[in-house]
């Protein structure tokens, strides 16, 4: 493991990118299922079936990608993974809560008597709800580098409406991409409500960083940085006009352009967690911690390297295979 | 109460919970997969309405397990950092294994094995459901291990309070897992042999005469049957592997005080810790020597031997170590009894299901269960049994538990055995649901009106 230069220094970047990665993959896939989850109250009882069956066959699959990340966060930073979820302690519960809701719900709406069916369906809303406002919020305390005062209490509260509204937003361009008729108009609706929620939050997420770490404001705004950086935010702004442009021409009758929205929101939160990594870097608790004191024993670092560059591969591969099988538009989920 | 105890009941509460259903899905995912090959190889229907009542309970009994396993992979950063920070060398590179090797496998596959029926080809589907079962599998298989590792660790080494990973085949065929691994596996079998079973009495005694219900409770009474000699079997190997390791928690599963020969084996006393004495024993002469040394002069460990000088405690607490190994074995033999009397009475004259009396299809039904209660009787044990270590020898479970706020803690264990409560209602109850729908014929359900393109992609009505 010599090979590279000093494993102390290559191993833990590699690891937190691997985490980095396994975030962002989660936050959109499983953003997608949540933000559905969150619209449910929105949908007449047959929309309903429609909005499950298109996630039914993903959703497991989705979290599996939050599981990855925490276990990465476990094995590779053992000490910031303590600090990090103690500190959150209250949010993390109420989040698996959440996960718990949803993720049973999925299963008792159809399995259980029909009278029940409603309180599922009721209980899927609020545990993707309750998902969704707790990873804001995290999100929002982890931004503030974890500390609890009135200040970042609000900020959090803030942020955790607009990742839920980032959630029901990429879920919405989900639904344009897997249903028709009236579904489909009603996701456009609520695609084109949700992307002003979208950059509201972007916005407060920008501004809010720099201004409560010098280390992070020298990082965008120091010459020559800020001009390398400059195509970000462009790139940002010209996303979301493609994004506005993208749904004023649907819903269509040939169904062109369905799956546009959806890569665009794909993209746009690629960005906006890309300019969140290049700000927090080194540190892994924000101010406390870099990533290469918290890494773990190299030894255990490259067993676990040597069986994720095999196996990622693979679950690429069979991730892609699950979604050729139940491409185009979704169909009622039936056991035979 | 402090936040150490709390912790403890609420990882406890958390992983009984968690634990109940992978114990389904381990060994279910054969079982769907025995059923599938033998509807390929038959083409008889009654293979497949087995198996599309069966697969029901898997997806239910999966997704259980997933949420409460994602809850168990946060608690030990929420309420045990200590545990990683100590050993999170050799316990981190273990689970990561079990996320990629068997988390992600079985999740995608399971996508296209409940719902690709219709739109993959046969040997595809079948092949899906293969590798949901091996997935389960592989993951009890790595978690196992890790556990075992707290219980007998080995291939480590110790700087600075850290434990570092010396070499890794030791770690991971460390002593006890073989044991380990090979009992939890049938304890799943078991479970699932018994819930088959259970269920379809239950539609039998509903008047459910169907082929369906036939083939499964003959699957599911002939498997009992099948793996509970071998589970003894294992479970005494287990008993002896764990006297050569973890002595103090032999004593304490035997009730025996004082280290001697001619041990008798307890069938009940009240163990009491202060006066360190059972009350109102009655046990079998020499019993617990010959099972553990095979000779009734044999000498077992007994318990007075782990207290120190200054009267200090060093073995696990003796009541409900020496309790729930009772009753798990005790579940074993009602097992063995159960199972057995009704495979001889279907074999008798060939009758099958109709050679039964009512009385012992009856009995099935709260028999649906006894895997639960031996799995957990013994994972209690197992678990109890270890304490006041996290990590024999290595670290107590003291030096783990997190600096978090009691009432916290406090708020979230109440929060989480309210939704456990309630979600072993529903799921005890859908399956009940489940299992009177089949038995009245299930209705076919109303279709969600598709578009052209979804309808060409479904295969017929049925
Ligand atoms: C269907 C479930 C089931 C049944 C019928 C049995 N067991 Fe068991 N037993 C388990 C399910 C289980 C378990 C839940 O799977 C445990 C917990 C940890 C483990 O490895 O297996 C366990 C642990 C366990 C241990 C603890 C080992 C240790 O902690 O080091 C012993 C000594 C036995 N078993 C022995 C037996 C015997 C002698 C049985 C005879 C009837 C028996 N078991 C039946
Ligand atoms: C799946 C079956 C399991 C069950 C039913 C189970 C049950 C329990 C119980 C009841 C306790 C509390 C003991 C006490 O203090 O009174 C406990 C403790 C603990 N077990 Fe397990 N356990 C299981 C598997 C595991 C596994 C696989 C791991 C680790 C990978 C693990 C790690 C721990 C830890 C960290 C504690 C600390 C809390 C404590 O000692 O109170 N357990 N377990
Ligand atoms: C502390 C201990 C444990 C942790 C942290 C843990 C964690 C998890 C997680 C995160 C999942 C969800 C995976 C997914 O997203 O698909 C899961 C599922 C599963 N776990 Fe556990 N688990 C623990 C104990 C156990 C034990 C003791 C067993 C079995 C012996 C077990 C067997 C399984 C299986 C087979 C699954 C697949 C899902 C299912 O069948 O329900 N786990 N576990």
């Amino acid at each position: 493991m010599e090979l590279f230069g000093d494993p102390a220094q290559w191993l833990p970047f590699t690891f937190a990118a691997l985490m980095g990665v396994s975030i962002l993959v989660y936050v959109v896939l499983d953003g997608f299922d949540l933000g559905v989850g969150v619209l449910f109250p929105f949908a007449s009882d047959d929309e309903k079936d429609m909005m499950v069956a298109s996630i039914g066959p993903f959703w497991d699959a989705n979290e599996t990608w939050l599981v990855l990340a925490i276990g990465l966060l476990l094995v590779a930073f053992p000490s910031a993974h303590g600090t990090i979820l103690t500190a959150l302690y209250l949010p993390v519960a109420i989040m698996l809560i959440g996960l718990i809701l949803r993720g049973v719900a999925f299963e008792f709406r159809v399995k259980a008597p029909t009278p029940h069916k409603a309180t599922w369906n009721w209980l899927f809303f609020a545990g993707s709800l309750m998902t969704s406002l707790a990873q804001g919020f995290m999100l929002g305390k982890y931004v503030m580098g974890l500390e609890s005062t009135l200040g970042t209490w609000v900020f959090a509260m803030i942020t955790a409406v607009f990742l839920t509204v980032a959630y029901s937003f990429i879920g919405a361009c989900w639904l344009i991409l897997k249903t028709e008729y009236t579904l489909q108009s009603k996701a456009v609706d609520w695609a084109k409500g949700g992307i002003w929620g979208l950059v509201l939050g972007l916005g407060a997420v920008s501004l809010a960083t720099p201004l409560v770490s010098t280390r992070i404001f020298d990082k965008w705004f120091t010459f020559p940085e800020i001009i390398l950086l400059a195509p970000m935010p462009i790139l940002s702004g010209l996303l979301v006009w493609l994004l506005w442009r993208s749904l004023q021409r649907l819903p269509n009758a040939t169904d062109a352009g369905a799956r546009t929205p959806f890569l665009y929101a794909i993209a746009l939160f690629v960005l906006a967690f890309g300019g969140l990594a290049y700000s927090f870097y080194p540190y892994v608790v924000p101010e406390k911690l870099t990533i290469y004191e918290a890494a773990s024993a190299p030894e255990s670092l490259f067993i676990i390297l040597v069986g994720t560059v095999f196996v990622l591969p693979m679950i690429a591969g069979y991730t892609a295979l699950a979604y050729t099988i139940f491409k185009g538009k979704a169909a009622e989920l039936r056991y035979d | 109460m402090d936040t150490l105890m709390l912790s403890r009941i609420q990882f406890g509460a958390n992983i009984s919970f968690h634990i109940l259903f992978p114990t389904i899905t381990i060994a279910l995912g054969w079982v769907l997969l025995f059923f599938k090959l033998r509807f390929n190889a038959t083409g008889d229907g009654k293979w497949m309405e087995a198996y599309r009542f069966w697969v029901k309970v898997f997806a239910l009994s999966f997704a259980m397990g997933v949420v409460s396993g994602i809850t168990m992979s946060f608690q030990f950063g929420t309420n045990w950092p200590g545990f990683m920070e100590t050993v999170g060398n050799i316990a981190g590179p273990l689970l990561a294994y079990e996320v990629l090797t068997a988390f992600f496998l079985e999740a995608v596959f399971l996508g296209i094995m409940l719902f690709g029926f219709s739109r993959v080809p046969s040997w595809l589907h079948t092949t899906a459901t293969f590798l949901v079962a091996f997935g389960t599998t592989m993951s009890a298989f790595w978690i196992i291990v890790l556990n075992s590792w707290m219980h007998t660790p080995q291939g480590y080494e110790m700087r600075d309070g850290v434990a570092f990973a010396t070499d890794w085949m030791a770690i991971i065929f460390n002593p006890s897992m073989p044991y380990r691994f090979t009992h939890m596996l049938l304890a799943s079998g078991l479970t699932v042999a018994f819930l088959v079973a259970g269920f379809s009495a239950f539609r039998w005694l509903l008047g459910d005469r169907s082929d369906g219900v036939r083939v499964t409770l003959k699957t599911g009474v002939y498997l009992g049957a099948l793996l509970i000699p071998l589970q003894i079997l294992m479970g005494d190997l287990h008993g002896l592997n764990t006297l050569e390791h973890q002595p103090q928690k032999v004593a304490a599963m035997e009730g025996n005080w004082e280290t001697g020969p001619n041990v008798p084996l307890l069938l009940f006393a009240l163990p009491d810790e202060e006066a360190r004495e059972n009350r109102f024993e009655v046990g079998i002469p020499n019993g617990a020597s010959l099972i553990l040394k095979h000779k009734a002069e044999g000498v077992v460990p007994g318990l007075n031997d782990f207290v120190t000088e200054d009267g200090e405690v060093s073995h696990p607490p003796v009541a409900p170590v020496f309790w729930s190994f009772r009753i798990m074995v005790g579940t074993g033999f009602a097992m063995l009894f159960l199972s057995w009397s009704a495979a001889f009475l279907m074999l008798r004259k060939g009758r099958g299901p109709d050679g039964l009396p009512k009385l012992m299809t009856l009995a099935m039904v709260p028999m649906a269960f006894s895997g639960w209660v031996a799995t957990l009787a013994g994972w209690y044990t197992t678990e109890i049994g270890r304490q006041p270590w996290l990590v024999q020898g290595v670290m107590t479970t003291e030096m783990a538990v997190a600096d978090v706020p009691a009432p916290f803690v406090a708020i979230t264990l109440t929060t989480y055995l309210a939704i456990y409560a309630l979600l072993l209602a529903a799921y005890v109850g859908v399956l009940f649901y489940l299992a009177r729908k089949a038995a009245h014929g299930d209705v076919p359900r109303r279709r969600t009106p598709q578009s052209g393109e979804a309808i060409t992609r479904t295969v017929p009505a049925e």
